[in-house]
Formats: structure tokens, C-alpha cells, sequence
């Protein structure tokens, strides 16, 4: 009887977290239009994307070096180390890109975002912006969704082209696969529309769930210090978890069926 | 102050991400190739057309003048019917044109080898949906394999 009960408290906790998990989505979503705002959104830009912008360049230039490295060992057993161009551009525009970089920012900014914004829990000051007549979704959390929303991408694409950039660096310039078909043969493997487009896409939903998942949890964190320290190694792990999770997924649905 | 160099950084951040799309747009993606612009479609019969795909290269002497678009079976003598697209600005071959799957490479894709025919008195020239009379099928490995023993067997 106790663990029917047990059974039953567990659920109805779980639904009604994804119903206010989904509520303060609606709000953070439909909270875009106010002009005052941006300067508000601007400045989580600078907090989420552009302090994570050294991270996430460093991590692009040693993943494209080492897989370089890596591809050339084994491919110029088959004289086939021309082909380390779109080996190295497909698994980062298609795979790498948006994955590690969802990993990084989870890391990075996702952790940040929990724990700034339950501490404005813990020290009251979500109650006080309320008591002024500020709702909290407006000024707090929907300027740090969009920062979200607005710089995963663009880290993504940055990665990638910094990671294309050190494969290049690795193959061409110190293992002398010839510049011409590292280059001519990317181009001719990687599609705009179905390799780019699709890694932006992917990357867009990535930024969704993170973002989600780092706000919401500060947002419904238990306002002690154990809280917040829970709240905030439950966003990384849960993020990292539901980006391998949907990758998969993205991934069947964009290259598993031609 | 520091406001200036909020917007300061992001817009580096927003300089960096258009340097990254133009990178990726003209050096590592074919933007062009996707959009072809106006084409006009052939059709050719094949007895075998290999690994053959759809959206695999219609070339002349290596040059890239269209796609295959779409390959099915025909209802009445089960033969494999492939439709090529062919870009608007290569017009005017000759009826005597053949057609052949060839494979780049020992291990590489195959694509259509499109050989113009010569054009004298009486040939027309080939038109939207027309069909391809002179058509080599692939060369499937196993069957030449097969040939190859068989004809041994046979000599001694």
C-alpha cells in the first residue's frame, strides 16, 4: 500500500514539474516583443555565447586536428588521404558541431544559468521583482531563453568552421595531403541545404532543451545551497543526457532514410 | 563603459559567426550544384543499371551536365527506366547518342557516361522526354567473374 503510494506521489511530482516546465516555456517563448528588452537579451548574449566563445573555439581546433590525424592514418593506407576533406567536414557540420557544442554549453553556460538564477531564488529576489510588479519570466528568464536560443547556433557554426580550419592545419600543412583536393573534395561532398542547414537545425532544437532544462531547473530549485548544488548537477547531466538522446534521433530522421 | 564593451564583444561574436557561414558557404558546401536552374528530362532504357542512384552524375567527357532523377521499372518489359535531368544550357544532342554507367573508380559511384552522337543530314536532335535508343548497361563484377570461369571451364 505504502509503495503504491510512493508510486503515485513520484508521478503526480513528475507531471506537474513538466507542466510548470512547460508553463514557464509558454512564458519565456511569448515574452519576445518588448522593445525595452533586448538590451536585457544583448547582455545574456555576452554571459551565454560570447564568454563561451574561447571554450568552444579551442575544443573546435583540437577535435578537427585530432580527427585529421586520426582519418589520415587510416586512410593513406588506401591512398585515399584526399578523402580526409569531407571526412572531417561531414562528422562536424553533420555530428560533431552541434553535439559538442551542446555538451560544452550545457557545461558552461547551462550550469551557470541554474545556478544564477536559483540563487535569485534562495536570496528572494524573484519574489521581490514580483512584489514590484516585474514578472520574473520577462526580465529574468526570457532574456537568458533567447540569449540561449540566439547564440548556440552560431557557437555551432563557428566550431565547425574552426574545426574544418584545423583539420586543414593538421592534414594539409604538416601531413601533406594536397590543399586542392582537401578542399575541391569537401566541396563536393558536403550539401548546403541537407549538411549545413540540417547541422543548424539540429543544433536549434539542442539550444532549446539545454536552455529549457538550465532555466527551469534554477527556476524550480529547492532555494537552499543543497538545492541550488543539486539543481545545477541536474542540468548538466539531464542536458547532456537528452542531446545524445535527441541526436539520435535528429540523426535517423534527417540521414537515416534517403 | 561597460555597456560598450558588451556590445563591443557581441559584436565580434556576431562578426565571427558570419565569418564562420561564409567559410562554410563558399569553400566547404556546393550551394550551386543544388540549385540547377532550369532543366529538361531524357529518358534512357537499361537492361542493368548496377549501383546506380538517384541524384548520381550525367557526365560528357567528365563534365557535369545533369542528374538522375528518378529511377523505376517499366510495367510492360520489366526494365529499368532511369529519367535524367539535363541542364537547360546543353541542349541540342544528336538522336545518335548513347549512353553508358560507368564507375569512377575502382571502388567509386557510378554515374552516367552521356556520348555524343554524330550529327548529320536526317538526325534530329534530342527533345524534352525523349527516350535514348543506344544504352550499355552496367558492369556488374559478379557477372564478369562468372563469364571469366566459365570460359576457362570450357577450354580444357
Amino acid at each position: 500500500m505504502r509503495a503504491i503510494q510512493q508510486i503515485g506521489a513520484n508521478t503526480i511530482d513528475k507531471v506537474a514539474a513538466a507542466g510548470r516546465a512547460g508553463l514557464m516555456l509558454f512564458g519565456a517563448l511569448f515574452a519576445v516583443p518588448r522593445p525595452k528588452n533586448i538590451p536585457l537579451t544583448i547582455h545574456q548574449v555576452h554571459v551565454v555565447g560570447v564568454q563561451s566563445l574561447l571554450i568552444i573555439m579551442v575544443s573546435g581546433l583540437f577535435i578537427g586536428m585530432v580527427m585529421a590525424l586520426q582519418g589520415y592514418t587510416i586512410l593513406v593506407d588506401y591512398g585515399a588521404e584526399g578523402s580526409l576533406g569531407p571526412m572531417v567536414a561531414l562528422s562536424l557540420l553533420r555530428e560533431l558541431g552541434p553535439v559538442v557544442t551542446a555538451l560544452l554549453f550545457a557545461g558552461r553556460a547551462g550550469s551557470a544559468l541554474t545556478a544564477e538564477i536559483g540563487l535569485m531564488k534562495a536570496t528572494e529576489q524573484l519574489s521581490s521583482l514580483e512584489m514590484m510588479a516585474v514578472d520574473p519570466l520577462r526580465r529574468v528568464v526570457a532574456p537568458r531563453f533567447w540569449a540561449g536560443m540566439i547564440s548556440m547556433p552560431m557557437l555551432a557554426l563557428i566550431f565547425s568552421a574552426v574545426g574544418i580550419l584545423g583539420g586543414h592545419l593538421v592534414g594539409v600543412d604538416w601531413l601533406g595531403v594536397d590543399a586542392g583536393s582537401y578542399w575541391s573534395l569537401m566541396q563536393a561532398a558536403v550539401e548546403w541545404d541537407k549538411d549545413v542547414v540540417n547541422g543548424v537545425v539540429k543544433s536549434l532544437v539542442f539550444a532549446l532543451v539545454v536552455t529549457w532544462i538550465a532555466i527551469f531547473k534554477g527556476y524550480d530549485s529547492i532555494p537552499t545551497s543543497e538545492g541550488i548544488s543539486k539543481a545545477t548537477t541536474e542540468t548538466v547531466v539531464f542536458s547532456s543526457l537528452a542531446v545524445l538522446g535527441l541526436d539520435f534521433v535528429l540523426t535517423a530522421l534527417m540521414f537515416g532514410i534517403e | 563603459m561597460t555597456k560598450y564593451r558588451v556590445e563591443l564583444m557581441v559584436g565580434v561574436f556576431v562578426v565571427l559567426t558570419i565569418g564562420a557561414v561564409l567559410l562554410l558557404a563558399l569553400k566547404v558546401a556546393n550551394s550551386t550544384m543544388t540549385s540547377e536552374g532550369d532543366t529538361y528530362t531524357l529518358y534512357a532504357k537499361f537492361d542493368n543499371i548496377g549501383g546506380l542512384k538517384a541524384r548520381s552524375a550525367v557526365k560528357v567527357g567528365g563534365v557535369t551536365i545533369g542528374r538522375v532523377a528518378s529511377i523505376r521499372l517499366d510495367q510492360e518489359d520489366f526494365t529499368p527506366v532511369v529519367e535524367l535531368s539535363i541542364a537547360k544550357q546543353y541542349e541540342g544532342f544528336p538522336e545518335t547518342s548513347s549512353v553508358s554507367i560507368l564507375t569512377s573508380g575502382l571502388l567509386g559511384e557510378q554515374y552516367i557516361g552521356f556520348q555524343p552522337g554524330f550529327s548529320f543530314d536526317g538526325v534530329a536532335n534530342l527533345q524534352d522526354g525523349d527516350y535514348l535508343q543506344d544504352t550499355k548497361s552496367a558492369l556488374v563484377l559478379e557477372d564478369l567473374i562468372g563469364q571469366f570461369l566459365f570460359s576457362r571451364g570450357s577450354d580444357e
